[in-house]
């Protein structure tokens, strides 16, 4: 079998930054530094994942920062309303759960309403709700920050902070969602219909698949899975702001490019998505730990990756045309 | 003295040829009129004269001397202009915008009303009454098709080159553009004139070449043919031990249409197909063959009646087709067919996915319905993991006419059959038609090839401006016949 440079790529990009950190930092190996990289590469990662499919079906969603923000705003507003009926336990916790997660399926519904059946282009729908997020978690907020009460954060603390081991319950859920959204692209009949579409989709229509169905479903996953994230998110610092989740859309897009799946759809990768994200997260790890260079230019080595990224796929694809 | 001229041309793609040994003189002030049945090679043959292809034999002449045009732009700098058909413009620009488009007026800033007054001078020599400062958006097809021809007037032309120029225009536009040819030609332009319309060939043209198969067979001065024997030049060839004998349909109906319309495409088509027939859908491209298919398959929006072995069904989405036992094989293979970046296995199993599994997707059955496919239809490949679009032309035909028959429907729609691919697989696939209609399937070929047609069907049907315009049995089934349906040519027709 032929080794795929698309998946090799990747992968041999993440053992030589892994190696690079130990060789420059002994304490990037430790396991307390290990956790804390997988553990921030979560929430982005389970966003990725999500992203990865609206990708390979051709979409785009720019909203999933802000929509992690707004999700985060609600769920705690909620938490606080019912703090003084249900008390302070686990019960409004889940409350605070159920609000984010179904508010991250209402605004995946949303975006792909307008983009299947009103039929606007993604990137504006997406540009659009971004900015309405955004703007109504600032004015949730009142221009500030939205607090968890000090009693339910310490009860709900140890679902960032908590897990099995040194393995914390983010990286356990990240991990769950890869190996789900592996299987589902690579084995199940929708995986399938998804890359059908972001090919081309005119074929998949004429192959009676229901493309607006499959696309709807790519957004309504992906704001499934943003509510997940920012379940996660909340406890670690217990508060959102109309600055939470800035950029997070673009690292989840960088991310989904760089594992190799294509930005025109067709060819989707959630194995290289995972190991986008852990790319992305160790350069920004190893420059903090290093003194090599200065971590504010952490944005640039990032930058530089991603195109590089995508230049060497298109090497490999010309080379496949010859 | 010929300004330009075609000699011993001939052009292949790939391994298919397509123009052989063609000559062909274009002399100033004279109208030479081309005519051919759709697939002769007119188009080939423009595209070479106008320098968008280049032929792979013979040589093009201008002014006696030989000549290679580097491209579209090039013949264009020489005096040969291509009247496009209206679909060229750009659609967001003006009118005027797109008249000077390339070699626009004013030096840093644009002279925006000189080119709007140049442009209405055009336009009114043309007799038709467009703001030059509409967008091409904004205007109806045939004011698109008159700002194509004032475009190309626009262009100093020693030789013009019209590609169905009226098929869309009405009687007063059609008017005015035979009253610039006239013009042209006494002031010493070479035209060369492309239409599926006899009618206006005979009144218009000085000399006539007709093409069929991509040679010449036939050279006409005016006045020597007449439309019927310009439709006769253009068809008549026996080819009949191509084609699997004829079937014996059953006299049950397996599908009933009535009233089918499509708005604006199709208009109350009804038919009924037996079982185990071939039924052959003729016309000109634009008649509404595919629309028909297309609403009858759910894939355009569609009103009327269906009957499938007598039961009435509601066909709203391919889907609904597929539960009525019928499918349809699209006649745009690599835009509609067949995903060209995919693996065989993901394209023969894409309609019927849910047969290979409810939850996981059965690699092996697929794999095991590819091995039967490739048997059945004999795909050749050289590994199943290669992407559908490096097959061959044939081999991705015979995919696509794999996956259609994956659902195992009863009534097949096969849009095009055989579009570019090599005379030995057309052999394949004609017998597989008629081997589907033996085993008591139902088919519908629609086909530009009138041969493939006449050669194929039990029966035809032949459609024209979206209506069912006549019906052609046994004897009856002549390319004289047909083409005589298909132009709405009046005259003694058998």
């Amino acid at each position: 079998m032929k080794l795929d440079l698309h998946i090799l790529g990747p992968l041999v990009a993440l053992i030589a930054l892994i190696i690079l950190g130990a060789l420059l930092n002994p304490a990037f190996l430790a396991p307390a530094n290990i956790t804390n990289v997988l553990a921030r590469s979560a929430f982005i990662g389970i966003i990725a994942v999500g992203m990865t499919f609206v990708i390979t079906a051709g979409g785009l969603d720019l909203s999933v920062g802000s929509m992690a923000a707004f999700l985060a705003g609600i769920a705690i507003i909620a938490m606080n309303a019912a703090l003084p009926g249900v008390g302070e336990n686990w019960g409004t916790i889940l409350l605070g759960v159920g609000v984010a997660i179904l508010g991250g399926v209402v605004a995946g519904l949303l975006n792909g309403l307008l983009i299947t059946q009103a039929r606007i282009e993604p990137f504006i729908v997406t540009l659009g709700t971004m900015g309405i997020f955004r703007s109504l978690t600032t004015w949730l907020a009142d221009g500030g920050t939205l607090s968890l009460e000090y009693g339910l954060r310490t009860l709900y603390r140890p679902v960032y902070y908590g897990g099995i081991g040194w393995i914390t319950w983010p990286i356990i859920a990240f991990a769950l969602v890869a190996i789900l959204g592996e299987w589902v692209m690579r084995h199940s009949r929708f995986g399938r219909h998804v890359e059908a579409i972001g090919s081309n989709d005119r074929v998949a229509r004429y192959s009676a698949i229901d493309v607006n169905r499959v696309k709807l479903m790519t957004y309504v996953g992906l704001g499934l899975l943003v509510g997940i994230a920012t379940v996660l998110y909340v406890p670690r610092l217990g508060s959102a702001s109309g600055g939470t989740g800035i950029l997070w859309e673009l690292e989840a897009i960088a991310a989904v490019i760089i594992g190799g799946t294509a930005l025109k759809g067709g060819r989707g990768r959630v194995w290289g998505t995972v190991v986008g994200v852990l790319i992305l997260s160790m350069i920004d790890n190893i420059l903090n730990l290093a003194d090599l260079v200065s971590p504010y230019l952490n944005g640039a080595i990032q930058g530089v990756i991603i195109v590089l990224a995508v230049v060497l796929q298109r090497e490999k694809r010309a080379a496949d045309e010859r | 003295m010929t300004i330009l001229a075609l000699k011993n041309v001939s052009k292949s793609f790939g391994p298919i040829q397509v123009l052989h040994d063609v000559d062909l003189a274009l002399e100033p002030g004279e109208v030479h009129a081309l005519i051919g049945e759709n697939g002769a090679g007119k188009s080939t043959i423009m595209k070479i004269l106008g320098g968008f292809l280049d032929p792979t034999g013979g040589e093009i002449l201008l002014d006696g001397r030989p000549v290679r045009f580097a491209s579209g732009p090039d013949a264009e700098a020489r005096g040969i202009v291509v009247i496009h058909q209206e679909f060229n413009l750009a659609p967001d620009l003006t009118v005027a915008a797109n008249v000077f488009l390339g070699r626009e007026l004013g030096g840093l800033r644009l002279d925006h009303r000189a080119m709007r007054d140049q442009t209405a001078a055009l336009l009114d020599r043309l007799d038709t009454r467009i703001d030059p400062g509409t967008p091409i958006r904004d205007l109806s097809v045939p004011d698109r098709q008159m700002v194509e021809i004032a475009k190309a007037l626009s262009r100093k032309a020693r030789v013009l080159i019209m590609d169905e120029p009226s098929a869309v225009l009405t009687h007063r536009e059609v008017g005015a553009l035979y009253a610039q040819i006239d013009r042209l030609r006494s002031e010493g332009v070479a035209i060369l004139y492309c239409s599926h319309r006899l009618d206006e060939v005979a009144h218009l043209a000085d000399r006539i070449t007709v093409l069929r198969d991509g040679r010449v067979v036939r050279r006409a001065l005016r006045g020597e043919l007449t439309e019927d024997g310009m439709a006769t030049a253009m068809v008549g060839r026996e080819l009949q031990d191509f084609y699997p004998p004829k079937g014996n349909p059953r006299d049950e109906a397996a599908l009933e249409v009535r009233g089918l319309t499509v708005p604006g495409r199709v208009h109350g088509a009804s038919f009924t197909l037996r079982k185990g027939e071939v039924l052959g859908i003729a016309g000109l491209v634009g008649s509404g063959r595919t629309e028909l298919a297309e609403g009858l398959v759910g894939l355009r929006t569609a009103t009327g009646e269906i009957r499938v072995d007598g039961k009435p069904v509601a066909i709203r989405h391919l889907r609904d087709a597929f539960a009525a036992g019928l499918a349809y094989l699209t006649e745009d293979r690599k835009e509609a067919g067949l995903l060209l970046d995919k693996g065989l296995r993901e394209n023969l199993t894409l309609a019927t996915l849910e047969r290979f599994g409810n939850l996981r997707v059965d690699t092996r059955a697929e794999d095991a319905a590819l091995d039967r496919a490739t048997a059945d239809f004999d795909i050749r490949a050289k590994s199943r993991d290669m992407a559908a679009g490096k097959l061959s032309g044939g081999n991705q035909q015979k995919l696509l006419l794999a996956k259609t028959m994956l659902p195992d429907p009863r009534i097949i729609i096969i849009d095009e059959p055989t579009r570019g691919i090599d005379v030995g697989t057309k052999q394949q696939i004609y017998a597989f038609i008629r081997k589907l209609a033996d085993e008591g399937r139902s088919i519908i070929v629609i086909s530009s090839e009138m041969a493939e047609v006449i050669g194929l069907s039990d029966r035809i049907l032949v459609m024209r401006e979206g209506r069912i315009a006549g019906e052609v049995a046994g004897a009856q089934m002549t390319e004289d016949t047909i083409v005589r349906l298909a132009m709405g040519v009046t005259g003694n027709a058998a």
